[in-house]
């Protein structure tokens, strides 16, 4: 088509006009193909993802009373800040997020490095590394609040019959965290684990070898060649982690009776938010909760893309 | 497996050390993630006295399979896996048709305006799910403009699933790989670009989409928090979400019986396609 046009260039006058139309009327049509090719998504996206995104910041901004709703300034920020469960909610959240990257984030490097040692038995152990990702997650969660019982549940069983001391677990405030943590990295760590596996595959093995020339030792090693060598995907998973497990919600919700545990000690931010807008329906309270925890992400992936650009420099 | 040089040189180490911690290893792995499956299966399988017994007992002692048949009934797990695959597979639908479609237009048909399109639905990425949860739930409530109210019906599962950024980009840059000499060809041969979608882009996709297809399954099968508000009737839920609203009153060994039976079927499925499920994972995030 293109080539019919310029060829017509060299034509007398009428002809070049009615092929410029020609251009426009083909250029509008292509254009209109083009967008009926994707206004279904688009409406999708507009509807369930940009309409909501501008709703959440006009809702914390509003309250709304008997069917009417009116502008409240930043009386919803102050009524969440207000809130007795607000610090501990965020220091639950930074406990959990904290404790889920020692377990979740290390873990997983630990035992990829160590899969990828052997020279047997992989396909099988990434099978079983995986399966608990697949598994519906209450199904998991129902299992793992019957282990964590302290009087018929086989954890405490276990360590007794190991002479360990035991535990209340999920009935005890400063165990109920921890308990969830275990759990949520049973469930979750398999697709880390498969993800470092892949990144470690592509360390070259030269680097190894130079590096036991030069006498490192095993940890040298690690820490000179693995590390550097696997640091974009380990910094990138790190921040994809500390994103995901601050907006924890499954694991407490199931695991200790609607997210709050004994004494509010697994009560985190997203519970919160959800109590707000499910249990109370104060959805100006909710959006405003949800704002602060976005800020605090961004505050996050900002941080993450800082330190990148940095180390790169 | 392969030969490559890793941490620890092959030819220094010793082969029974090896062995040893071979064997360790994978007892261990099965012990940690098997280890509670067979719990699992086998805690449904006891009468709910010993289910609460103290101490418990590491196997059933009295088979109790008639707990299985109580779970399906008094949990209506019939239901919640019709539920669950007719809302797993329409989204997995929806989102094939229509995040196919506007990726080829993006990447192909190339639209006036559609890097911004395509700027703004990947910008939805750095918004946390669980903060877009609460004015989600009010759009569905009451849908913009024409005033529906989506919950309990299907379409709040299947339309929020479609404005996935993850699948536009992944689509997207599969299909900018694909070599524009054989679109242009194809419409020197007169195929409009729904032909050519269809004929020449999509037979090239397969990879990719079958990738995406597993994981708009496993979404679906997996989302906890969103099925339980859009879709509060109890005979509407997910079988994640409907064994959580359905649990209370339930004995602990029947209510670990339909835990089991919801983990079945993901089970299998992972088992058949274990291959590309593994490996749409770290191509998805290695390389996306």
């Amino acid at each position: 088509m293109a080539v019919l046009t310029a060829s017509s260039g060299t034509d007398s006058s009428p002809a070049k006009a009615s092929g410029r139309a020609g251009a426009l009327h083909r250029s509008v049509q292509r254009n209109l193909t083009a967008h009926g090719f994707l206004i279904g998504a688009v409406l999708c996206f507009a509807l369930f993802s940009w309409y909501p995104m501008v709703r959440e910041v006009i809702i914390s901004f509003q309250k709304q009373k008997a069917g009417k709703t009116t502008w409240v300034g930043l009386h919803n920020l102050n009524q969440i800040v207000n809130d007795p469960s607000f610090w501990p909610a965020w220091r639950n959240t930074a406990e959990f997020t904290g404790l889920a990257l020692l377990l979740g984030f290390g873990l997983p490097f630990v035992v990829a490095v160590f899969m990828n040692e052997l020279r047997h038995a992989r396909g099988y152990l990434r099978v079983l590394v995986y399966l608990p990702v697949m598994l519906p997650p209450v199904s998991s969660l129902v299992l793992f609040k019957d282990l964590y019982n302290p009087n018929y549940g086989l954890i405490n069983r276990i360590l007794q019959l190991l002479h360990l001391p035991t535990s209340g677990w999920l009935q005890s405030p400063h165990m109920a965290m921890l308990a969830v943590v275990i759990a949520s990295t049973w469930m979750n760590m398999g697709s880390a684990t498969l993800i470092y596996l892949a990144a470690l595959q592509n360390v070259p093995g030269d680097l190894y070898e130079a590096a036991e020339l030069d006498g490192a030792g095993l940890l040298s090693r690690i820490w000179h060649v693995t590390i550097p060598q696997t640091r974009l995907i380990l910094s990138l998973m790190l921040m994809l982690q500390i994103v995901a497990t601050m907006q924890v919600f499954v694991e407490p919700f199931v695991l200790t009776n609607g997210g709050q545990g004994v004494d509010g000690s697994t009560t985190t931010v997203v519970y919160l938010i959800y109590q707000y807008a499910f249990n109370f329906s104060n959805y100006g309270a909710a959006c405003a909760l949800g704002l602060l925890l976005l800020l605090c992400l961004a505050g996050f992936s900002v941080l993450y893309i800082r330190l990148n650009r940095r180390t790169e420099a | 497996m392969s030969d490559t040089r890793t941490l620890i040189n092959p030819a220094q180490l010793n082969r029974t050390v090896y062995r040893v911690v071979l064997v360790l290893a994978v007892t261990a792995f099965t012990l940690a993630f098997l280890g509670p499956l067979y719990l699992l299966v086998t805690d449904g399988l006891k009468s709910t006295a010993e289910a609460i017994q103290t101490p418990p007992t590491f196997y059933p002692h009295h088979l109790e399979p008639s707990n299985y048949s109580d779970a399906w009934n008094r949990l209506n797990i019939a239901q919640l896996l019709l539920n669950t695959l007719w809302y797993a597979f329409g989204a997995l639908a929806f989102q094939l048709v229509l995040d196919v479609a506007a990726a080829y237009s993006l990447s192909k048909l190339r639209p006036v305006l559609g890097n911004v399109v395509l700027g703004m639905m990947l910008a939805t990425l750095m918004i946390p799910a669980m903060v877009l949860v609460v004015p989600q739930y009010l759009t569905v409530l009451d849908l913009p403009l024409v005033h529906l109210n989506l919950l309990n019906s299907p379409w709040a599962i299947w339309l929020p699933s479609v404005a996935n950024a993850f699948n536009i980009y992944l689509l997207k840059r599969f299909f900018d790989s694909v070599p524009q000499e054989l679109l242009d060809s194809a419409s020197m041969d007169g195929a409009g670009p729904m032909r050519t979608l269809l004929s020449i882009v999509l037979p090239m996709s397969w990879p990719i989409i079958a990738v995406l297809s597993v994981f708009a399954l496993v979404n679906v099968w997996k989302d906890f928090l969103w099925p339980l508000l859009a879709e509060p009737d109890p005979t509407k839920q997910t079988l994640n979400a409907g064994i959580y609203s359905l649990s209370l009153g339930v004995p602990e060994n029947v209510l670990i019986a339909a835990a089991a039976i919801s983990a079945i079927p993901t089970v299998l499925f992972f088992l058949i396609f274990q291959r590309n499920i593994m490996s749409g994972l770290t191509a998805g995030s290695l390389k996306g």
